[in-house]
């Protein structure tokens, strides 16, 4: 049977992370699901937790006043949603929706964050693996911002 | 044998008849030319192109312009184009109708690597338009599949409304060892692909860098942001190319509008590898 | 080929040579006086030289002064080349007519008349030596050129007096003619003679050379020591230097050079210097129609990397800036040039100095360029304890 210590040490954002830290992880850790259609979270909602995404699809929204609900970005399997458990003031600042049966792991974020007090090791490991993720996702948020497509701009 | 090439002028465009012009998206067209005076009769066409060759494509008294050939290297007996209408010259040769001449000159350029590509996985990246330059890619790959390993198509587009050959898009998904992933910039609540720009689809694919080929061709800064992610995904530079583009008015290499540096992208390319594009592709107003 | 030894013509043989061109068939083409300037024109007659005439040039400026002799080759080179008949300034590619759907492609332009160029100087022969290797030498070759430059009958001369915008000995390109001509003349002319030594370099030249029946078959060896000392007193005149040591790096590895900043604040983008540089070559297509849209041309002409447009992709152009269109021109000449094509670009010929509105030197920016190179322009660190 798979237990969620190995869920959680197979999925791609852990990948690399000794097993003592793994097993320190897996006490914060539940197993969800998610129906298609369902929100995950709301914008302003408090943050208390996040998710490694094992299947399905999970897209990250926006709302404007007289505007559609803008679709931002999409996440899927191996990768993880939502870091704002991490820093103050702990609320979401976007809907995740999932755009189809979605299963992950969620980690509670008050103990991770309790944990990573305790163990700075355990934090940096953390917050490396986050620092790479914001990189990442800033870097296609530049890409997207330059609206490569477009026709006629000088 | 390209048994009448020698006698066609490379500065002359030769006449070609509209078969067909598709509406691909709000502004952009597929347009099918046929040769003229086919011979039929002795099997040979001069539409041999290597995928990842242009064409000049001359509009009666307006202008001419470099097209990717984006058609079947196999059917010989037409040349495929896909013109994103921008400007007056794109407009009149997307607004052609069914039997009208265009002129034609080329093929002209290099050809993706497809001899190196043989007995490795194909990783095609296309941004926009820049699909159209990879098709014949993925028809070669699909009808000589022994000769290829995985076939991976990862394209990126404005919005779901921009997206190129959908149909074919799913049909090729369809096909045995190749992956096809789309995503848009922009999605619509009624989308309900991937959202994020192009480079956000590497996290969906296996590479195995070591036997893998990786072809992209779209906006100059979207191969920038390309190749760096391959490059950190593990592919070596010299295993991805690049479709270059810049100003050109003769294609032969005589004009002096494409120089990149000390190439020519009309004649060294249009297709360079990242190795030899890298040192330049950072300097602004090169 | 055998060895050509020097003979001697004299001036009334030198009317000849024209007139025996003319008999072979050639247009002759050479210097002429008009619009205050000497250029290249149909020749006729001797007396269609630029008989007496000389040019005073320096940076951004060229004028005609009257020599104190009559000798026909007493000038430098003025704002023309040889290009002006090879790789005309404006050409007609095609013409075509509607027929229904379709078109025909009319090629029924008239042959260029075999030409005999009379005047040309070493710069300019390895100009037309560094087209030669653009135009036809590469992957394709233009047929245009091919038609113009085929048969030409050259008459090369070489310097006796130098300009101070001449830098030929820093190119390897003169003051003496080398490479393919047919003739070769120095002109020697004072103290009541006027005379050239002349040499055959090849056989179409011997056998001009033979028909024209020099005044000494064979020059005597004080006379081709005079005109060998006229060449070398060319040579030693030229004050202008450009150091070619390494340039193609030197400029590849200064693509951030604040002189580029300081260059694009002189220069006016005008095309001043590409339209006169011998070796330019950059065209453009312009498509025209009549009004029926029945009868359509294409006509190729000049075009230059100064212009906004030549770098123009959908939504903008890639070199906006006047700096950056220097830097490709002048990196093009004497950098990328040897990547494409294996020599450099520019022969020395000083006309883009001459002719720049507001004299900006090529061998000066280099310099600038050398004397501090990137890696002391950069931002230097501080040492640990912040004082400097």
């Amino acid at each position: 049977m798979e237990t969620l210590e190995h869920i959680i040490a197979e999925h791609p954002f852990f990948a690399g992370l000794e097993s003592y830290y793994t097993n320190l992880l897996t006490g914060c850790a539940t197993n969800v699901r998610f129906d298609g259609g369902t929100y995950i979270f709301k914008e302003g909602e408090e943050a208390n937790e996040f998710y490694l995404i094992r299947a399905g699809r999970v897209a990250l929204e926006i709302f404007a006043p007289q505007r559609k609900p803008i679709m931002l970005a999409t996440l899927g399997e191996g990768e993880i949603l939502g870091w704002s458990w991490l820093l103050p003031p702990y609320q979401w600042k976007l809907h995740a929706h999932a755009l189809e049966p979605v299963r992950a792991i969620a980690l509670d974020g008050k103990c991770l964050r309790a944990k990573c007090e305790q163990n700075h090791d355990l934090g940096y490991e953390v917050l490396k693996r986050f620092a790479r993720i914001v990189e990442q996702r800033l870097e296609a948020t530049r890409l997207q911002l330059l609206d490569v497509y477009a026709v006629g701009r000088s | 044998m390209m048994a009448t090439a020698a006698t066609v002028d490379p500065m002359l465009p030769q006449p070609y008849s509209v078969r067909q012009v598709v509406k691909e998206t709000s502004d952009t067209f597929t347009l099918t030319l046929e040769p003229p005076a086919l011979e039929p009769s002795s099997g040979v066409y001069r539409n041999r192109f290597q995928p990842g060759q242009f064409s000049m494509l001359w509009v009666f008294g307006v202008g001419e312009l470099p097209i990717s050939i984006s058609g079947d290297p196999a059917a010989r007996d037409r040349l495929v184009y896909t013109v994103r209408s921008v400007g007056q010259a794109t407009q009149t040769l997307v607004s052609c109708e069914v039997g009208d001449a265009v002129g034609v000159r080329g093929p002209f350029g290099t050809g993706w690597p497809m001899q190196q590509a043989q007995g490795r996985d194909v990783i095609v990246i296309a941004g926009g338009i820049g699909l159209a330059p990879l098709r014949p890619v993925i028809y070669e790959v699909l009808h000589n599949r022994e000769k290829y390993g995985r076939l991976v198509i990862l394209y990126g587009a404005r919005s779901p409304h921009d997206l190129l050959y959908r149909r074919e898009l799913t049909a090729w998904a369809r096909q045995r060892e190749t992956q096809v992933l789309a995503t848009v910039d922009y999605g619509g609540l009624n989308w309900h692909g991937n959202v994020g720009v192009v480079t956000t689809l590497f996290k969906y694919v296996r590479l195995q860098p070591t036997r893998s080929l990786a072809f992209a061709c779209g906006p100059e800064i979207m191969m920038r942001f390309v190749a760096r992610d391959l490059e950190t995904n593990g592919l070596a530079r010299e295993n991805i190319y690049l479709s270059m583009e810049r100003n050109m008015k003769c294609a032969l290499g005589f004009c002096g509008h494409c120089q990149y540096g000390p190439h020519f992208i009309c004649k060294d390319g249009p297709i360079f590898s990242y190795d030899r594009m890298r040192p330049l592709l950072e300097k602004y107003e090169l | 080929m055998a060895t050509r030894t020097p003979a001697l013509l004299t001036l009334e043989q030198i009317e000849r040579l024209v007139l025996l061109l003319h008999g072979r068939g050639y247009q002759v083409v050479g210097p002429t006086v008009r619009d205050g300037a000497i250029v290249y024109d149909v020749v006729e007659k001797l007396s269609d030289l630029p008989v007496g005439w000389t040019d005073e040039q320096e940076a951004g400026r060229y004028r005609l002064r009257r020599r104190n002799d009559e000798a026909l080759f007493g000038y430098v080179v003025g704002p023309q080349s040889w290009k002006k008949y090879l790789h005309p300034a404006e050409v007609r590619l095609l013409t075509a007519e509607r027929s229904g759907h379709t078109f025909r492609i009319l090629n029924n332009e008239p042959a260029p008349p075999r030409r005999a160029f009379l005047g040309v100087r070493a710069c300019e022969l390895a100009a037309i030596a560094v087209q030669d290797r653009v135009l036809q030498g590469d992957r394709y070759g233009d047929p245009i050129y091919a038609a113009r430059r085929e048969g030409i009958f050259i008459v090369a001369v070489n310097c006796t007096q130098a300009a101070p915008t001449c830098f030929c000995t820093s190119m390897g390109t003169g003051p003496r003619v080398r490479g393919a001509f047919e003739l070769s003349l120095t002109e020697l002319v004072g103290l009541g003679k006027h005379e050239f030594v002349v040499e055959a370099g090849s056989d179409a030249g011997a056998e001009v050379l033979a028909e024209l029946a020099p005044a000494q078959a064979v020059a005597s060896q004080a006379t081709c020591q005079e005109a060998e000392a006229a060449v070398e007193r060319a040579a030693s005149q030229i004050q202008r230097r450009l150091d070619t040591t390494g340039i193609r790096d030197l400029l590849y590895s200064n693509f951030d050079h604040p002189r580029w900043d300081n260059v694009a604040q002189r220069c006016l983008t005008c095309a001043n210097c590409t339209m006169v540089c011998p070796t330019c070559f950059c065209t453009t297509v312009e498509d025209v129609s009549d009004v029926t849209g029945t009868h359509a041309e294409r006509w190729r002409k000049w075009d230059s990397c100064f212009t906004q447009n030549f770098s123009y992709i959908h939504g903008g152009s890639v070199r906006s800036s006047a700096k950056s269109r220097y830097r490709q021109w002048m990196t093009h000449k004497l950098a990328s040039w040897i990547d494409q094509f294996g020599s450099s670009g520019c022969v020395g010929c000083g006309r883009c100095i001459t002719w720049c509105p507001v004299g900006i030197d090529i061998t000066e920016e280099v310099r600038a360029i050398r004397e501090s190179p990137a890696s002391s322009s950069q931002v230097r660190k501080e040492s640990s304890h912040g004082n400097p």
